[in-house]
C-alpha cells in the first residue's frame, strides 16, 4: 500500500542538531537527509545514543534543528515560534510515547480528548471524535476508566487513540512496545500495521530490529548519521560520512 | 483553547488535591476574615460617632467663639442676633457659658452652665422631654429658671422628678422648669451634663457681660465657606486689628477631622490585615511552584499534544486564582460571622459594608493573579522535550 500516492510528507535536508554541554558543543545529528511519503510506514532504528531520540524530537516538532531544513506537509518548521510549533504538533502529529504518557487523573476518553481541547473543538464534537478513536483501537468499553485501571496494552491503545483523535497526517511512535511485554507488544504492533493498511503514515522509532522489521521501510541511525537500505542513498552516505554501514 | 474549558480543567485539578487546596487557601482565608472583622469594627465605631455628631445637628452648624482683646471682649445679645441677617444663616443662638456649683439637698457638683435664648432649641437641636423650655419672657424678666440635662437630673435628683424643684446655683435659687432629652457624648463634652438658664440671668450669675459664643445654623452646608467669610468680615469690623479675638469653627470641619481619624484607624487595620493577605499569597505561590514541578510531565504531555504557552499559563493562573478566590470567599463568610460575634461580645457596633466585601474578594483574587503569574509563567515556559523526560 505504500507509495500509492507519492505526495511527500516529510522532507529533511542537511539537518544538523548541536547541543551545548557546558563549554563544549556536541553535534548529535550530522547532515541528515530523509524523505517520507504519505502512507509510508517507516522505522528509524538505532542503538541508544545514536541520535534517534533527537531525530524523533525534531520530527515531532518538540525541538528545532540547528541548521538544515525540515518541511512537514509542505511547511518549513525551522524558525517557527513556540506557539506555531504547538499548533503544528496539534494539527499534524499524533504522538505515541514509550511510557504511554497518559494523564493519570483523567479517564481514557478525557485523555483522548486532550488534543481536541487544544484545537478548540466543542464539547460535543470532542466526545464524538474521541469515542470514535477509542472504538478504532477496540476500547469503547473502557472509555470511562482511568489509566490506572487499565493494563499496559490497553493504556498504549488509549495513547494510540489519542494520537488518532486529531486525525493527523502522521503518527509518530517512540518505542511503542518499550514498556510492554512481548505479547502485548505484538498486539500493539499489529494494531499499527492495521492503521498503516488503512492509510496512516507512521514513523516508528526503536532500538529493536525485530520491531523495526514490521515496518515496510527501515532507516538506520548511528552516531548521528542516517543510512537507508536504498543503494543510492547508502553510497552517498558512506562517501559523505566515511563510516561503515552497519548492515 | 476555550476559556470555559480552561476553567473546568483548573477546577478539576484544584478539587483533585483537596487537602492541599484547603491548606494553601488557609492563609488567604485568615487574612480576609481578619480584614473583614477588623474593618467592620472600626467602620462600626466610625458610624456610631458620625451618628452622634449628626444628632447634634453639627453638619449645618457654625460656632463663633469670642475670646476678646482690649476693651471689647464680647458682643451684646442684640449684636449677636444681627448675625441672623447674614445670607444663608437660618438661626442664631448666642450663649454665655461658665461653670457653677449646683446644689440640691446635700448633693453638690460643678456643672457647665449655659445662658441661652429660646433659639437654642432649634439651632442646637436639643429638645426637652418634660416641662418647658427657656422663653423670651424669662430673658426680659431675669427669671431664675433652669432647664437641666439628663445626667444633671439623675446626679442631683436621683429618682425624683426634677421639674418644679428648686436647686442652688452658686447659692442662688433656680427653679427647674424643664428636662432635656438624652443626647449622649459629643465633641464638646456631654450635652447631658449641662444646666441651661436664660442668657440675661446667666450674665449676672457668671458675672460676665455679653455673649461669649454664638451658634449659627445655616441653610445650605455647601455654601458654608461663603457664609463663614461673611461672618468673619462682620467680626473683623467689630474687632479691628485683632483677628485673635474671635474664631469661627465649622462643625463640619471637626466632623471631618474626626472622620479622618477613624479613617486612619480603618486603613491602619486594613494595612495590617493586607500584610496577612500578602503572606497568604506567598503561600499560594509556594504551593503553585511545587505543583508546577510535580506536574512537569503533565505539562510536557499537554504541550506535546498542542497546548500553547497561553493555554498552560491560563490553566495555572486560574488554579491560583481559584484557590485564593475560594479562600477569600470563605474568609468573607467567616469574617462576617466573626464581626457579629465581636459586636455582641464587646458590645460595640460593627458594620460589614458591601463595598468592603467586594474589595476583599477582588483583593484576594488579585493576590491570586499576582502570586500565580510567576509559577504559571514558569510552567508555560517549560520546553516540551525537557518536560516529557522529567519524572
Amino acid at each position: 500500500m505504500s507509495h500509492n500516492d507519492n505526495e511527500v510528507l516529510i522532507e529533511i535536508e542537511k539537518l544538523v542538531k548541536t547541543y551545548r554541554m557546558g563549554q563544549e558543543t556536541v553535534q548529535v545529528l550530522h547532515d541528515v537527509d530523509l524523505t517520507v511519503n504519505k502512507g509510508d510506514f517507516l522505522a528509524i532504528v538505532g542503538p541508544s545514543g545514536s541520535g534517534k531520540s533527537t531525530m524523533m524530537n525534531i520530527i515531532g516538532c518538540l525541538d528545532i534543528p540547528t541548521s538544515g531544513s525540515y518541511k512537514l506537509d509542505g511547511v518549513e518548521v525551522k524558525g517557527l515560534s513556540d506557539n506555531k510549533l504547538a499548533a503544528i504538533r496539534n494539527d499534524k502529529i499524533g504522538f505515541i510515547f514509550q511510557g504511554f504518557q497518559l494523564l493519570p487523573k483523567l479517564t481514557a476518553i478525557e485523555n483522548v480528548e486532550l488534543p481536541l481541547v487544544y484545537r478548540g473543538l466543542s464539547n460535543k464534537e470532542r466526545r464524538k471524535r474521541a469515542a470514535e478513536a477509542l472504538r478504532k483501537v477496540g476500547l469503547e468499553e473502557r472509555m470511562f476508566h482511568k489509566p490506572s485501571e487499565l493494563s499496559g496494552g490497553q493504556q498504549q491503545r488509549v495513547a494510540i487513540a489519542r494520537a488518532l483523535a486529531g486525525e493527523p497526517p502522521m503518527l509518530l511512535a517512540d518505542e511503542p512496545t518499550g514498556a510492554l511485554d512481548t505479547r502485548t507488544g505484538q498486539e500493539v504492533l499489529a494494531l499499527m500495521e492495521q492503521l498503516h493498511q488503512q492509510g496512516h503514515t507512521i514513523v516508528l522509532i526503536t532500538h529493536d530490529m525485530e520491531v523495526a522489521a514490521r515496518a515496510e521501510r527501515v532507516v538506520r541511525m548511528k552516531d548521528g548519521v542516517l543510512t537507508e537500505d536504498h543503494a543510492e542513498r547508502r553510497e552517498r552516505r558512506e562517501a559523505f560520512a566515511g563510516i561503515q554501514d552497519g548492515i | 483553547m476555550k476559556l470555559s474549558q480552561a476553567f473546568r480543567m483548573a477546577f478539576k485539578s484544584v478539587l483533585a488535591n483537596k487537602l492541599r487546596t484547603a491548606l494553601s487557601m488557609l492563609g488567604m482565608l485568615i487574612g480576609v476574615a481578619t480584614v473583614i472583622a477588623l474593618v467592620s469594627m472600626s467602620e462600626g465605631s466610625s458610624r456610631q460617632v458620625q451618628a452622634q455628631v449628626e444628632s447634634l445637628g453639627a453638619a449645618n452648624m457654625l460656632q463663633v467663639t469670642i475670646t476678646g482683646r482690649g476693651l471689647t471682649t464680647s458682643l451684646s445679645k442684640d449684636e449677636a442676633m444681627e448675625y441672623g441677617d447674614i445670607d444663608n444663616v437660618e438661626g442664631v443662638s448666642p450663649i454665655v457659658n461658665g461653670n457653677a456649683y449646683a446644689k440640691y439637698g446635700t448633693t453638690s457638683e460643678s456643672y457647665t452652665v449655659e445662658g441661652i435664648t429660646p433659639e437654642y432649641a432649634d439651632v442646637r437641636n436639643v429638645s426637652f422631654v418634660e416641662g418647658r423650655y427657656i422663653v423670651d419672657m424669662d430673658l426680659t424678666n431675669y427669671n431664675k429658671v433652669a432647664v437641666i440635662g439628663a445626667n444633671v437630673a439623675s446626679d442631683l435628683f436621683d429618682t425624683e422628678d426634677p421639674v418644679g424643684k428648686t436647686l442652688l446655683l452658686n447659692g442662688n435659687r433656680y427653679k427647674v422648669v424643664g428636662l432635656l432629652e438624652t443626647k449622649g457624648d459629643s465633641l464638646n463634652g456631654s450635652a447631658d451634663d449641662k444646666i441651661l438658664i436664660p442668657l440675661t440671668t446667666a450674665e449676672r450669675l457668671l458675672s460676665s457681660k455679653g455673649v461669649k459664643s454664638i451658634y449659627l445654623k445655616i441653610t445650605d452646608t455647601d455654601k458654608s465657606e461663603a457664609t463663614q467669610a461673611l461672618i468673619t468680615a462682620k467680626l473683623a469690623a467689630k474687632f479691628p486689628n485683632s483677628t485673635n479675638a474671635y474664631r469661627v469653627i465649622d462643625q463640619q470641619e471637626s466632623m471631618e477631622t474626626l472622620g479622618s481619624i477613624t479613617q486612619t484607624m480603618t486603613s491602619m487595620m486594613a494595612g495590617i490585615a493586607a500584610i496577612s493577605l500578602v503572606v497568604g499569597g506567598i503561600g499560594i505561590m509556594n504551593i503553585m511552584l511545587v505543583s508546577v514541578t510535580e506536574r512537569t510531565r503533565e505539562i510536557g504531555i499537554r504541550k506535546s499534544l498542542g497546548a500553547k504557552r497561553r493555554d498552560i499559563l491560563t490553566q495555572f493562573l486560574i488554579e491560583a486564582v481559584a484557590i485564593s478566590g475560594l479562600g477569600g470567599a470563605i474568609g468573607i463568610a467567616i469574617g462576617y460571622v466573626a464581626s457579629h460575634i465581636i459586636g455582641v461580645v464587646m458590645d460595640t457596633e460593627t458594620a460589614v459594608s458591601f463595598a468592603m466585601v467586594v474589595e476583599a474578594f477582588a483583593f484576594s483574587a488579585g493576590v491570586g493573579v499576582i502570586f500565580g503569574i510567576f509559577p504559571a509563567n514558569k510552567a508555560a515556559r517549560l520546553r516540551p522535550v525537557d518536560a516529557l523526560r522529567h519524572d
